[in-house]
């Protein structure tokens, strides 16, 4: 892991490939950051905005008069004072034909519907005065009820979330594959089985924010924000908010994490514009974190009833999914669609005969929920991974052997599941061999049998993960069929300047993935130039005025392959301008490190920082050619990535009190190709910390009035440094197909496996006590519960066993 | 001293040195040292995470122990000097062992956690110099890490460690920092 | 989020708090380590029109013994009774529990008297200071008064503390031969405890039988408790497991533990007893060995 630029008198050393240390470290350890909060324009005004703390009212009266008696204070909007320049927010899935989609006002009119829905705006000369000046905008609430249960409100004669709708149903999604029935009635043993997926906050360690610079002589905007997304943004913007594309500009600065939080169009943003407008003065909104927890869309949120059919000896036969999934109050840019990116993976890595999937999205009085790391996959991942654990189970079978038995085979990719995918590559067996091993896998059962026949209150229990994830969204042409507004291209271009850099700008928007480097990695390689010689550009529509953003784990998959394409066009048109340069044929070029030398007379060459300066000075040009060494690629992928992995988990659980401690665990990764191995594994760090601590940590709890229960920072249970356990990392390499690098992709796998296999184990340990299952979190107190009750049925039964 | 009345003052004059700059500055006493430091002295390099003290990511240095710098006074910082993430590289500009040691060990993705995480372990390291990966990880509970899941993050602070205990001794400060612990270490008869 | 407008003062003697909380009436409230106080202040659940920092008493801080007693000041700093020698010899619980307080940056800022005078039954240091029989000092108007820690906190957030009073320190009688042990139960490394159980345990000399047990109880009602009925179920008790285990089964008598996000009652009763039995045991093999 040297940092050498590897120039030397001999051969290049392959840039990717290698644990390079980020370029973009240098600001950050040393708080040279340009945060959005940080920024700051002449006459900059902040924003406050008032929210509901009600789940469901009318809206009957706003007096704001006292608010704007205050010291300090400019303006106080609400809801009926900007609805005319504000369109609704944007979703931009409709999934089904017929899906119910409510207006989203950027602030409320007439009624709220989720504790935290914006009220009221209020700008002042300081952030202390406009915080002041809320409390003195008053609303009058005439409370309606809230809609709190995702079965009850499809009930008829359920209270309704938007009442002119008629129904809080949303929509039903199917994906129908073979013929379940049939495989039912064919299968010795159907196993059914119940999983909650709570609710979960994203908790990018930046709150949001977002400041807009207006120059009202021309009509141009300039709008900061903490996003993952600055194109969409920019669009969506444009449309909402009657700004003309051409006159926006969107920067996303420094952005401290996403997670999918970032991956939205946000009210704050439309009102920030709005306000920028209407005063024609800049205008700053940072929220604070629990007000992020009531504002920022959150994650997950489903009912799974998920059904296996199976043969005695275990091969699967099998699987229905009925899901029903909390849209929250309103549908954001892809509420409906997050289940329907996981309808595709809840066949996991298994040969099955039949699919039934329906998903039904419900109208409730909560935040809406949106994309967080994984987006879908990590639910349907956590469905197939649990079942098959239970099954196993049911037939006596070790839950390795039952995975073994159902898998698709190295030899039998590219195969089509299934759920219709084109898997393009993957070797399960590989990967599982690989964690089995570094797991110490029977050691570990035999400890477990000897806890067991010693009734040790403190229980281990062995959790197994084999998960695989599309990455790389997406190809259009698949996003189109799902009725997904926009397409999956990414973009980037290259250009190599007059003394021999490189700008290298991309359409992803990292925020905390390290795309700065691992581009420069890639772009160094095509084109024989030192490293450092690179500099990457991104997230400001006018430097990169094209890209589909970073979400999705689709950053190198696509965004990583259209620099790597850009590249090289840009060796392409050098080596015909060297040719002309050195009276050569193109073919008989060679190309390496940096240096077209004709073939056969080594004196005779040209680096291509000396093509460049050729390039730029034009003097002497091949016919037709324009000047200066540029050049752009889009790509669009034919089909998605498809990683994998097998993770192991072992856990100790305290039957008397409850508590899980991670004893080990083990993750073993096929990404593909990778560029960057340092990259690469700090993705899995934190992947699999997020999945952690879905299964063992966090929930956002409502109560039945509809508030937050878990509202701040102190209640919502993120983990810190001695909450997780160090991770044994390793990986195999099953290049991909799909695109020319082999790479995957790799920033959700981690969560997408962790919380199955953490939630196994929890109940790998508990089965022999009679437990059959554990709601996440799986808190203390609920394996607790498990346990006693379990015990209790026990004792009940053989009370009643004796007496018969 | 006592029967004289005692001022209650609705602003307040502060003398602090922030990384090495001196500042007299006229403040609200509800002023946050953090949004002192940020929107009056444009220190920006510290940011704000949370407003319950439990994410870390403003943690500076105070008089010398690191506090969270959103659950400070401004006025509280009367007459002290503060070090931020942008006083610790030397005169030359020279990193800070902890601040090399997370780039190299790759102990940071988004970076926003990073200032907190630095300022909280530089503060372990003064009191104990070579601690253990448990000891890091109790040392940094107060700061949040939504990217890494914090095992670069203890690696990096042990590699700081080692190279600090290389160049020589760190600035002693206090008492061992080994905590009591229970008292009972076998079991009853 | 943003504190609302008050006036300060930072007065620079006991007696200068003391003056300037009489003044100002009800509507003062003292800043000690904001450890509890600042994010109430951001989160606007708290309107002082007056805070009264004191920060700046200097007589408020540090440790010294005077004859049996330990003495503590309200504005020594978790970091502090920590590492002070002599809280570990004579007052290890107190040391220990400090030590599970929030995080270092906090432990920096947060005083053992700021956390007794905010009296969040969730908190480490009540119980612990009950366990241990402290008594506290305030000085008012009318001069120092004494409270005894088992009438010192009397609700939910409320001391026996007037409100032109000021918590001076806390008292505590030496117990450098009893063993101790403070067992929390938390759900991640920053939450508050679920339960904590903080025990204090004297052996008969010839390190035979319990002579004499004192056992906190953290969140286990409106305010901390002490675990009586097990208390005096010890007291004469073998040093067993068994004998242990029998008198923890009556650890959660009496108590009215909250039903919140981090636990139901019946589970914190369940864990009051589970907990007790492991931190008397810890503190029992401790005081066999006559260590500290």
């Amino acid at each position: 892991m040297t940092d050498t630029t590897g120039m030397t008198e001999q051969a290049r050393v392959r840039e990717v490939g290698r644990a390079r240390t980020r370029k973009e470290d240098a600001r950050l350890v040393t708080g040279q950051t340009t945060w959005t909060d940080n920024m700051s324009a002449p006459g900059l005004l902040h924003v406050a905005i008032l929210r509901s703390p009600m789940a469901h009212a009318r809206i009957t009266r706003v007096d704001a008069t006292p608010a704007l008696e205050r010291e300090g204070v400019v303006a106080v909007f609400t809801g009926r004072d900007l609805a005319e320049g504000l369109g609704s927010l944007p979703c931009a899935w409709q999934v089904t034909e017929d899906m119910v989609l409510p207006d989203h006002p950027p602030l409320a009119v007439d009624e709220v519907r989720y504790v935290g829905d914006p009220v009221a705006v209020v700008v002042a000369r300081d952030r202390y005065a406009a915080a002041d000046a809320l409390e003195d905008v008053w609303v009058d609430y005439e409370p309606l009820p809230p809609v709190m249960d995702l079965e009850a409100a499809l009930a008829d004669g359920a209270p309704l979330v938007h009442a002119h709708k008629g129904t809080n149903h949303c929509y039903t999604w199917p994906l129908v594959s073979g013929d379940y029935e049939s495989a039912r009635a064919a299968a010795d043993i159907v196993v059914r089985r119940r999983h909650h997926q709570q609710r979960l906050i994203p908790n990018a360690m930046e709150p949001r924010a977002c400041m807009v610079v207006p120059v009202p002589a021309t009509g141009e905007y300039t709008l900061y924000s903490a996003t993952q997304i600055p194109h969409i943004l920019r669009i969506m913007m444009a449309l909402t908010t009657g700004i003309p594309e051409q006159k926006l500009r969107v920067v996303a600065p420094d952005v401290g994490g996403g997670f999918g939080s970032k991956l939205q169009v946000y009210g704050e943003d439309a009102i920030m514009l709005a306000l920028a407008r209407a005063l024609g003065q800049p205008v700053k909104w940072t929220e604070s974190r629990s007000e992020s927890y009531q504002a920022q869309h959150h994650g997950r949120g489903q009912i799974q009833d998920i059904e296996l059919a199976a043969t005695s000896d275990g091969r699967l036969l099998g699987m229905k999914a009925d899901i029903l999934a909390d849209m929250g109050a309103y549908l954001m840019i892809i509420t409906p669609g997050v289940p329907l990116l996981g309808a595709f993976m809840y066949p996991g890595i298994y040969k099955m005969d039949a699919y039934d999937f329906h998903c039904t999205g419900v109208f409730t009085t909560r935040t809406p929920t949106d994309a967080y790391r994984g987006a879908g996959r990590p639910e349907a991942t956590f469905a197939i991974e649990r079942t098959m654990d239970e099954l196993a189970a049911e037939l006596g079978l070790d839950p390795l052997e039952l995975r073994r038995r159902n898998w698709i085979r190295h030899e039998e990719f590219p195969f089509t599941t299934v759920a219709g995918l084109t898997y393009d590559s993957g070797n399960y067996a590989a990967a599982t061999d690989r964690a089995v091993a570094l797991f110490g896998y029977q050691d570990l059962r035999a400890e477990q049998r000897a806890r067991h026949a010693n009734a040790d209150p403190v229980r281990l229990g062995i959790g197994i993960s084999t998960y695989t994830e599309m990455c790389g969204l997406a190809p259009s042409r698949i996003l189109g069929s799902l009725r997904y507004a926009a397409g999956g291209w990414e973009a980037a271009s290259i250009r190599v300047l007059a003394t021999g850099k490189v700008e290298v700008i991309t359409g992803t928007s990292p925020h905390g993935q390290g795309h700065v480097t691992a581009w420069s990695q890639i772009a160094a390689d095509a084109l024989g130039v030192p490293f450092e010689d690179v500099e990457v550009m991104h997230g400001d529509t006018r430097v990169a005025p094209q890209g589909m953003d970073t979400y999705g784990s689709r950053s190198l998959v696509v965004g990583g392959i259209a620099v790597h394409e850009a590249a090289l066009k840009v060796v392409a048109k050098a080596r015909k301008l060297a040719a002309h340069l050195l009276e050569a044929s193109e073919d008989d070029l060679d190309f390496a490190d940096g240096v077209f030398t004709v073939r056969g007379s080594p004196e005779a060459s040209k680096t291509i920082q000396e093509i460049a300066f050729a390039a730029f000075a034009a003097h002497d040009m091949p016919e037709g050619m324009e000047p200066t060494l540029n050049a752009e690629h889009l790509v669009d992928p034919e089909n998605f990535s498809y990683p994998h992995g097998t993770h192991l988990c072992a856990v100790e659980v305290d039957t008397e009190t409850g508590a899980v401690a991670i004893r080990s665990y083990v993750c073993v990764d096929d990404v593909g190709r990778v560029v960057n191995p340092m990259i690469v594994e700090g993705q899995v760090h934190g992947g699999v910390a997020q999945g952690i601590a879905q299964a063992l940590y966090e929930e956002a709890v409502y109560d039945e009035a509809g508030n937050l229960v878990s509202g701040t920072m102190a209640d919502y249970l993120v983990p810190a440094a001695p909450d997780l356990p160090d991770l044994v990392t390793d990986r195999t390499e099953t290049p991909s197909t799909s695109n020319p690098l082999g790479v995957k992709g790799v920033g959700e796998a981690g969560t997408i496996a962790s919380t199955p296999a953490v939630v196994n184990a929890i109940m790998d340990a508990l089965r022999p006590l009679g437990v059959h299952d554990v709601r996440m979190p799986c808190t203390p107190e609920r394996i607790w519960r498990a346990v006693r009750d379990a015990a209790h049925d026990k004792a009940e039964n053989s009370r009643k066993g004796d007496a018969s | 001293m006592a029967t004289t009345p005692m001022p209650r003052a609705s602003s307040a004059r502060i003398h602090v040195n922030v990384d090495g700059v001196d500042h007299l500055d006229e403040v609200e006493p509800r002023l946050l040292l953090i949004h002192y430091l940020r929107d009056r002295l444009d220190r920006t390099g510290t940011p704000i995470g949370c407003d319950t003290g439990n994410c870390g990511a403003c943690t500076v240095d105070l008089d010398g122990v690191s506090v969270k710098s959103c659950q400070v006074l401004a006025v509280q910082a009367d007459g002290c000097r503060v070090t931020t993430i942008q006083g610790l590289a030397g005169p030359d500009g020279a990193w800070h062992p902890l601040q090399k040691a997370f780039h190299e060990q790759h102990a940071l993705q988004c970076g926003y956690c990073t200032p907190g995480m630095i300022m909280a372990a530089r503060d372990l390291l003064r009191e104990t110099p070579d601690p253990t990966p448990e000891q890091v990880r109790d040392a940094l509970e107060g700061n949040l890490c939504r990217c890494t899941g914090y095992q670069n993050i203890v690696r990096a602070v042990l590699a700081a460690a080692a190279e600090l205990r290389r160049q020589g001794a760190p600035e002693p400060r206090g008492q061992a920092a080994d905590v009591p612990q229970a008292s009972g270490q076998e079991a009853p008869a | 989020m943003i504190p609302a407008k008050f006036d300060y003062a930072r007065p620079q003697s006991a007696e200068e708090a003391v003056q300037v909380l009489a003044e100002a009436g009800p509507e003062a409230k003292v800043l000690a380590g904001g450890q509890s106080l600042m994010p109430m202040l951001r989160l606007r659940l708290s309107f002082p029109e007056l805070l009264v920092d004191v920060g700046g008493v200097e007589s408020l801080r540090g440790v010294r013994e005077q004859g049996r007693e330990l003495i503590v000041g309200a504005m020594t700093t978790h970091h502090d009774v920590i590492r002070d020698p002599r809280v570990r010899m004579h007052a290890g619980l107190l040391a220990q529990a400090a030590a599970t307080v929030a995080d270092p940056a906090v432990r920096h800022r947060g005083t053992l008297g700021g956390s007794l005078a905010h009296a969040d039954p969730a908190g480490d240091l009540p119980a612990v200071c009950l366990a241990l029989d402290a008594t506290m000092v305030a000085l008012g108007p009318q001069g120092y008064r004494s409270v005894p820690a088992a009438d010192f906190f009397v609700d939910y957030l409320q001391t026996a503390l007037r409100s032109d009073e000021l918590l001076i320190e806390i008292r505590l009688p030496m117990l450098g031969d009893w063993g101790f042990h403070y067992e929390k139960f938390h759900r991640t490394a920053q939450a508050w405890a679920v339960v904590g159980v903080a025990a204090a345990v004297r052996r008969e000399r010839d390190g035979g039988g319990i002579a004499e047990a004192r056992i906190g109880l953290v969140n286990m009602g409106p305010r901390p408790m002490r675990a009586h009925l097990t208390e005096t179920a010890l007291a004469g008790a073998d040093a067993t497991e068994e004998a242990i285990g029998r008198a923890a089964t009556m650890a959660a008598e009496g108590a009215h533990p909250p039903t919140d996000l981090s636990g139901s009652a019946e589970y914190r009763e369940h864990l009051t007893r589970v907990l007790t039995r492991r931190a008397v045991l810890a503190a029992t093999g401790a005081a066999a060995a006559g260590a500290v």
